[in-house]
């Protein structure tokens, strides 16, 4: 594993005397994408702010290929594009005029030809010579991520970049995501909308409350929580599971009066019409079924919670 | 050094400049120009000369330092407290640079303002009043020493403030008084003795005296004095400066 982004032991308490993070330890791979999860004030905002530079951390250390965010802020900074959560915009700019600021401020030479093709990747070329103030807010949200794309950064972060837009800008950013990582930009997001990591991420990350309460892979955790269960209330309670019925997953409630059977590939889930069959020739009846199944949001919320 | 993050920073806040530049030219002029009417031609003919200088030519520097010093401060004030305000700030905290990139980007764009405006000034009094140049280099020393100097102490305020009320609290509590009592429209040897002594405390009489000797050759304080005060005020500023951004004072939580 090749990390990009090292964070050690990071702590932040406000001048509030809030403690917003509490010790947070977090390696972020070169070139993956990276869900960060939380609910409202978990400290996701803050701990981009820490990397980024926008927050003074409390004590920890940050390390961003391979330099210090503090030490060495020019060298790591240089490397990171930031969209940030909230809508900040300049107003009286135009959209190349605010792009071709944020590149300079980075250190960067002028070039037409890259920020063009920025431009025309987040759909804003036509918008160039407007004035940002006359945009809607996803086209100023677009306008974040150009100016955030334009010092052609290694890692990027995204604030939360779908909130309040439209299912097809959505669409779109994920493309562009996608199409960022393979060029090798490292990708941390964070995001309300749970199908939007399991759409996009390779890892995941989940934070309450100042802490990180789990990190894992997205395959690994699907697999995990992508648990599916069948469950059948029986008309007559069973003695004991049948022998014919032994291929199948099934098991028998303690008060013996429902079957439940557990799936989790296709092909498992291809038994279904199997088992309904044997238990029809076997006699089996039964009132009632249900399906439920684990999803991400799921363990989110339970992991959340359990921590309360 | 980040000489694009430089170039950027000052670009972006001489556009902000142009876009308005007619208000931002023509209101110091206008109000110049009113100076001129009412204290050099109206009140001026009924002066007497000061050190063999005529009035109204008298208060031609001391006019153009109160207009240098408010455009100053208002502009370089409002530069840093407008991205401050609605939130853009974040871009410059997180870019790779560092507080001399910052200072000279913003408070270069304001200093570029005034000594632009100051010049225009001297140029719109030239129409009512006749006067020369003793000393044009020193002039041009201390026009440019001033725009740096306040811009500077604007940007300390723009940096300082919470509240657009602050923005304005300062120059209106603190530097205009200075400047009015600052011997723009007199000479400090009008003064009773006791305020001719406590006037040295106004770091605005020795610009006003400096500027007002590379015009005229005749000065309240010595020109030396004049120009070591005010590039001392200015080292003070710029370390202020430094401290409130290296620290990320009210800029980073
Ligand atoms: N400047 C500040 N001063 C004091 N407390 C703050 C400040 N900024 C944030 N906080 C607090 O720190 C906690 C974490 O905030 P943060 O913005 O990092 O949360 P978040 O995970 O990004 O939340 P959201 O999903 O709502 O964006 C919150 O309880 C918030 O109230
Ligand atoms: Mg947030």
């Amino acid at each position: 594993m090749d990390p990009i982004i090292v964070a050690s032991k990071v702590t932040k308490t406000y001048a509030s005397g809030f403690q917003a993070l509490k010790g947070v330890d977090l390696t972020i791979r070169r070139g993956e994408i990276f869900a960060l999860l939380g609910p409202n004030g978990a400290g996701k905002t803050t701990l981009i702010g820490v990397v980024c530079g926008i927050v003074n951390p409390t004590s920890g250390t940050v390390v961003a290929d391979g330099h210090d965010v503090i030490r060495d802020y020019r060298a790591a900074r240089a490397k990171i594009g930031l969209v940030p959560q909230e809508l900040s915009t300049d107003t009286f700019e135009t959209v190349w005029g605010t792009v071709s600021f944020s590149r300079g401020l980075f250190g960067k030479p002028e070039d037409a030809a890259y920020v063009e093709k920025v431009l025309r990747d987040l759909s804003l070329w036509e918008k160039r010579h407007d004035k940002i103030m006359t945009l809607s807010g996803g086209m100023k949200r677009r306008v974040l991520i150009a100016k955030a794309l334009s010092h052609e950064p290694r890692i990027l972060f995204l604030d939360e970049p779908t909130a309040g837009v439209d299912v097809e800008l959505r669409r779109d950013m994920w493309k562009m995501v996608r199409s960022l990582r393979e060029t090798g930009v490292t990708v941390i997001l964070t995001t309300h909308y749970i199908e939007e990591a399991e759409e996009m991420a390779d890892r995941i990350g989940v934070i309450n409350k100042g802490e990180i309460v789990l990190v894992e892979e997205k395959a690994a955790l699907m697999q995990k929580l992508g648990k599916k269960q069948l469950t059948l209330v029986l008309q007559r309670p069973l003695a004991s599971l049948p022998a014919s019925l032994s291929p199948y997953a099934l098991e028998l409630s303690s008060d013996k009066s429902r079957l439940v059977f557990t799936f989790q590939s296709e092909a498992e889930r291809a038994q279904i019409a199997g088992l309904l069959r044997a238990l029809a020739e076997l006699g089996i009846d039964f009132r009632d079924l249900q399906t439920s199944e684990s999803s991400l949001e799921e363990i989110f919320v339970s992991l959340v919670r359990s921590d309360a | 050094m980040n000489w694009y993050a430089i170039r950027a920073i000052y670009s972006f806040e001489m556009a902000r400049t142009f876009r308005t530049l007619f208000q931002s030219i023509l209101s110091p002029v206008i109000s110049t120009s009113l100076y001129f009417i009412v204290f050099g031609s109206a009140i001026g003919s009924r002066m007497a000369e000061i050190d063999g200088v005529h009035y109204a030519a008298f208060i031609v520097p001391g006019l153009t330092m109160l207009s240098l010093l408010n455009e100053s401060i208002s502009n370089a004030s409002f530069g840093i407290y407008m991205p401050r305000f609605s939130g853009t700030i974040y871009e410059v905290l997180s870019a790779p640079i560092s507080w001399v990139e910052i200072v000279l980007g913003y408070v270069g764009a304001a200093a570029s303002k005034s000594i632009l405006l100051g010049s225009i000034i001297l140029v719109t009094a030239r129409l009512f009043v006749s006067y020369e140049v003793a000393h044009p280099l020193w002039m041009i020393t201390f026009l440019v020493l001033t725009s740096v100097t306040f811009s500077l102490f604007g940007f300390i305020i723009g940096l300082w403030a919470d509240g657009f009320e602050k923005l304005q609290l300062v120059p209106m509590l603190i530097v205009t008084p200075l400047t009015f009592l600052g011997g723009s429209f007199y000479s400090l040897k009008m003064l009773p003795p006791i305020w001719q002594k406590v006037t040295l405390f106004n770091p605005v009489v020795y610009l006003v005296s400096g500027f007002r000797w590379s015009f005229f050759g005749v000065s309240d304080v010595s020109v030396e004095l004049s120009a070591a005060m005010t590039f001392v005020f200015m080292v003070l500023c710029l370390a202020t400066a430094r401290w409130l951004i290296r620290t990320g004072y009210r800029l980073k939580s």
